[in-house]
């Protein structure tokens, strides 16, 4: 039994400890973030009557894209929207094909030091550049066209599935990875029955993603000269249809959705 | 037999895990291995099938020196030894089938195993083992849904299969109820011994250890401390593995009661 005689006396308040246990850092950190966020803010210069001006000028826009022209007499829309989708499939498939064998190599508990550091680097320079860049450069490199986008694409997919690959590989159970190297499994045996099960969830949901990704970016390489719907959004809007150009938009927007609700359902399933 | 000479084992932070261990053990022994966390006795075990290289000394399998084996050669010994782990370590994802086939990986090439297309003796081997511990309606359910003590009876089924000479085991009971790891002890002692097996288990329950093994090792700061029959456990023995305390009530001898499996 605990003796119940208070002897001492307790205090009868507690205050979680700070994050920042230092208070002149504390309050230097805080006050310094306000002040930036107000300089920064002040040094926008924002005209209110640029922007008054700009709001009937932003109707108007809109109103040009309504009702949107689904009829599109040249057939150019769904050519477009054909030659979109199969960029994005394919771009996604090669891109995956490519970031298994970089994922794997950029997982610290896979890989020596060397490996992991050349893979990283490929991870980190896939990343730095944005899919519109290296459409730019692939366009420069194999002209104009969907091939140039489906090289973009792909190349952005490293950056995006090698890296959570990578971490998704990072984060598996040590225990189940021990245990199957234990059999006296070689290193492909030991990946597909150890590792592969615990990451394959995940992956199937994240390619389905990076599809979805790959067809929103199909639409953006397109205005830079990598073809599919993103080329035809760009001559709809020089030629001021924007009733077409609200066509393409909505179709781009249905896919999306379809694509976002299948993706949900998948991983559901896979779990 | 297994023979261990001066195993040592310095992590890189330092501790000394091992501090050269020697011990001899004869074919068909089953010996429990006791001592306080962090005495050694996972990196005991692991330093024998090199999931933890050890710093120094031999560990010699039926006159195979371990410690100096080629990554090939390693893997093929490791076939050899059949291990047994704390939290079970089935790969969650996986049919308990796969789970226990697992244990062949080793023994098959890699496109075999990708397409899971075994041997039929192992095949077999897998169906008449699952049954031996009571899982034959279990083989296509997902390792996840079985309770703690299945799934650990899906990891003896994964050791075994590979048709071990020794058997090393680490913490079976750790996160079994009492019942249960009464059961699952039994199960182990009862088919090293159908086998012949060499057996390593590593134990925290002293009752446990001292019921169903032919022989104690205790381990303290990575030093043998004690090495001898079970009813040699005295309080002074205990005090020597684990430090002070009041050992009265735990080496009192307990009746064996007959549980079903």
């Amino acid at each position: 039994m605990i003796n119940n005689t208070i002897t001492t006396s307790y205090p009868d308040y507690w205050k979680k400890p700070p994050f920042i246990k230092r208070s002149w850092l504390r309050w230097t950190i805080i006050i310094g973030s306000i002040l930036y966020l107000i300089a920064a803010l002040l040094s926008m210069d924002i005209n209110i009557q640029r922007v008054l001006e700009g709001i009937p000028r932003g109707q108007r826009f809109i109103e040009s894209f309504f009702p949107p022209n689904f009829s599109d007499n040249r057939g150019v829309v769904w050519e477009g929207i054909l030659e979109s989708v199969w960029m994005a499939i394919i771009s996604t498939v090669a891109g995956i094909a490519l970031s298994i064998p970089i994922g794997l190599g950029a997982a610290r508990n896979l890989a020596p030091l060397w490996i992991y550091m050349t893979c990283r680097f490929i991870i980190a320079a896939s990343r730095t550049f944005p899919e519109i860049i290296l459409a730019i450069f692939a366009v420069k490199l194999f002209g104009f066209g969907p091939f140039a986008g489906f090289i973009a694409l792909s190349l952005g997919t490293i950056g995006f599935f090698a890296k959570l690959l990578a971490e998704d590989i990072e984060n598996s159970s040590p225990a189940q990875a021990e245990a199957v190297k234990a059999t006296g499994a070689n290193w492909f045996q030991w990946i597909n029955y150890a590792i592969q099960p615990q990451v394959m969830p995940r992956m199937i949901g994240l390619s389905v993603y990076r599809l979805d990704i790959n067809f929103r970016e199909s639409a953006v390489v397109g205005i830079v000269g990598g073809g599919g719907i993103g080329a035809t959004l760009n001559t709809a809007f020089s030629r001021y249809e924007f009733d077409t150009a609200a066509a393409i938009l909505f179709v781009i927007i249905a896919i999306v959705m379809v694509l976002e609700y299948a993706s949900g359902h998948l991983r559901k399933w896979v779990q | 037999m297994l023979e261990l000479e001066n195993l040592t084992k310095k992590y890189n932070t330092g501790d000394l895990a091992l501090q050269g261990i020697d011990l001899e053990i004869p074919n068909g022994q089953v010996l429990a291995l006791i001592g306080p966390s962090g005495a050694g006795k996972s990196t005991l075990i692991r330093c024998i099938n090199r999931l933890v290289e050890p710093t120094n000394g031999s560990a010699i399998l039926n006159k195979v020196n371990l410690t100096k084996l080629s990554s090939r050669a390693l893997r093929k010994s490791r076939r050899k030894m059949g291990m047994i782990f704390q939290e079970y370590a089935l790969v969650e994802r996986l049919t308990v089938m796969e789970n226990v086939l697992s244990g062949r990986l080793g023994y098959v090439g890699f496109w075999k195993s990708f397409f899971r297309k075994f041997p039929k003796k192992d095949m077999n081997e897998a169906f008449r083992l699952l049954d031996r511990v009571g899982l034959l309606e279990m083989a296509d359910k997902r390792a996840d849904e079985l309770s703690g003590g299945q799934r650990q009876r899906v990891g003896i089924c994964r050791a075994l299969i590979q048709d071990p000479d020794l058997l090393l085991v680490d913490e079976p009971t750790a996160s079994l109820d009492p019942k249960t790891s009464r059961q699952i002890m039994r199960l182990i002692n009862e088919l090293c011994q159908e086998r012949g097996l060499t057996a390593i288990i590593n134990i925290h329950d002293v009752l446990l250890a001292q019921m169903f093994s032919q022989r104690i090792v205790g381990l303290a700061l990575g030093k043998i401390v004690y090495d001898g029959n079970p009813e040699g456990l005295t309080p002074e023995v205990l005090t020597k593995i684990y430090g002070e305390e009041d050992w009265s009530a735990t080496i009192e001898k307990v009746e064996d009661e007959d549980e079903e499996m």
